[in-house]
């Protein structure tokens, strides 16, 4: 893939949270209308980068890239504008407001965002809930809701003001089998439909191989595998294999780095 | 020793800082206006939520201070003679210090609390987060409505407060106690002025009413996503809230009597 269908490029950024550097010189970029995956160990900063590109948290150095303006360098005011007309984020808790019903949760955006006539944001609200097929279900409030419909809900609210990128945070966690084959589908029909730069960040290989056009693998602050499912599986990165496979042991250890086993028993030491 | 030292510098930056956070918060969310701001409508609907659903507490409360500063007051005043001037008594009492106090302690534990829990738990399931991701700012949206809800609310509950403890008082001073109501009531005209008393107690009750949500809205942005972290909150929250009101209390009052 060429730079100039890049939608999102992040160029050698650090990340510290603490004491720990979450990211050290990542470098990476998500082509335009294709769905990517980010994948790699719990604890590798997915989320993180997440919230880079979206700009809630600043790397410490180096640059983040979305359509070619830094998202680091962005007054307050630009970067919610830029989240208004071209981002939207699906959170693993779906952050749904659960005062409003599932109606009143999908125009909210264009509530705040537009002026448009009421007739007019019943009726993209409307097309917003059929496309997820919760268009019944716009009277019922959050808590009334399975964890598969909250989910889709917000899908339809991230996608109520048209973005051009969108991100998904965890979105299989805690679904059961039909609910993420909703989302899976939702997901893909998405993107095929309004081609829509899709990010995914999740830990499920098989399902977010199905759909994904490439895969982007995150470990120890870099990317350690960037290519579509097929060249990472039979790649020569035994690291990427590892993760795909899921085997237990290998180039990431099983152990959490600690003194000789035999040592430590006999010493008696605490 | 060593760590001991270094655990309360730590403490002491740490303060600080929550301190400036809270600042950058006070002075980013007491404008209106901006993406996705708050309109009239938010005002109005926290105003209820927070004022008008304190009115019971208010009311109650205020009616049986009032009853007990009558009682108290009648069996200290009678051994000099001058029940007369009970009335000016429970009035003036009400008016400057009870009235705005008892209405922001109240306000801090009923409504403050109920801040702090909706901001945190927001932030918990990630509503700030969507809503920053939906190009809206929260401090605007959601805290700016809030903030104002809590100054334009106290003064109104300290003054009903007040009224209902002056109204407390007569029902135990004339009713019970046989006082008559002439004296009760027209010495306390003669004697409350209103700005003296009545004008300088709405502006302490505002500013109560301006630092406990402000610090309920902040303790609920700043607490840590977690039940703990919410449960943490609302209690400092009512903590500190309440220490701020009995604190600025004493330095407002020295301000507006100008003895000091």
């Amino acid at each position: 893939m060429s730079d100039s269908s890049a939608h999102v490029e992040v160029r050698d950024v650090r990340f510290r949270r603490g004491e720990r550097l979450i990211y050290d010189g990542l470098n990476v970029s998500f082509p335009r209308g294709r769905i990517t995956a980010i994948m790699g160990p719990s604890g590798t900063g997915k989320t993180t980068l997440l919230r880079m590109i979206g700009g809630q948290l600043k790397a410490d150095s180096g640059e983040v890239l979305v359509n070619g303006g830094d998202v680091g360098r962005m007054s307050r005011n630009e970067l919610l504008a830029l989240r208004r007309d071209k981002m939207g984020m699906l959170f693993q808790t779906s952050g749904l407001f659960t005062d409003l019903s599932v109606f009143e949760n999908v125009a909210f955006p264009l509530r705040v965002h537009t002026d448009l006539p009421e007739a007019m944001i019943r009726d993209l609200v409307l097309m917003k809930l059929e496309a997820v097929g919760l268009r019944g279900a716009r009277d019922l409030f959050p808590a009334e809701l399975s964890g598969g419909m909250v989910r889709r809900v917000a899908l339809a609210r991230s996608i109520a003001m048209d973005p051009e990128l969108i991100m998904y945070d965890e979105p299989f966690t805690g679904l059961d089998p039909i609910s993420m084959g909703m989302i899976l589908r939702l997901i893909k029909g998405l993107n095929e439909a309004l081609g829509l730069t899709s990010l995914l960040v999740s830990h499920d290989v098989e399902e977010s191989c199905q759909i994904a056009d490439f895969l982007c693998i995150v470990s120890g602050g870099k990317v350690i595998g960037f290519g579509t499912p097929d060249e990472l599986r039979n790649g020569d990165n035994a690291e990427v294999r590892q993760f795909l496979n899921g085997d237990p042991d290998g180039p990431v250890p099983f152990h959490y780095p600690a003194d000789d086993y035999r040592q430590d028993l006999l010493t008696g030491v605490k | 020793m060593v760590s001991q030292i270094r655990s309360l510098g730590r403490y002491g930056v740490e303060s600080i800082q929550s301190i400036g956070r809270a600042g950058m918060l006070f002075a980013q969310s007491v404008t209106w206006g901006g993406p996705g701001s708050a309109g009239f409508r938010d005002l109005i609907r926290q105003i209820y939520s927070v004022g008008v659903r304190s009115l019971s507490i208010i009311i109650v409360a205020g009616f049986f201070v009032g009853m007990v500063l009558a009682l108290q007051g009648y069996n200290i005043l009678v051994k000099f003679g001058s029940v007369s001037a009970l009335g000016t008594m429970v009035s003036l009492t009400l008016l400057r210090e009870l009235g705005p106090v008892m209405a922001a302690l109240l306000f801090a534990g009923r409504a403050g609390s109920a801040l702090t829990a909706e901001i945190g738990l927001m932030k918990a399931t990630e509503q700030l987060s969507a809503m920053e991701m939906m190009g809206v700012d929260p401090l605007k949206r959601v805290v700016t409505p809030r903030l104002w809800a809590g100054v334009i609310s106290v003064p109104v509950l300290a003054l009903l407060f007040s009224t209902v403890g002056i109204w407390g008082g007569a029902f135990v001073a004339v009713d019970l106690l046989g006082l008559y109501d002439g004296a009760y009531w027209s010495n306390m005209a003669n004697t409350v002025t209103f700005y003296e008393d009545v004008v300088k107690g709405l502006i302490k009750a505002s500013v109560f009413g301006l630092v406990v949500t402000w610090i309920a809205v902040y303790q609920g942005y700043d607490s840590a996503p977690t039940s703990e972290g919410i449960g943490k909150a609302t209690t400092q929250t009512v903590v500190i809230s309440s220490l701020a009101v009995l604190g600025l209390d004493f330095v407002l009052t020295a301000v507006m009597l100008g003895g000091v």
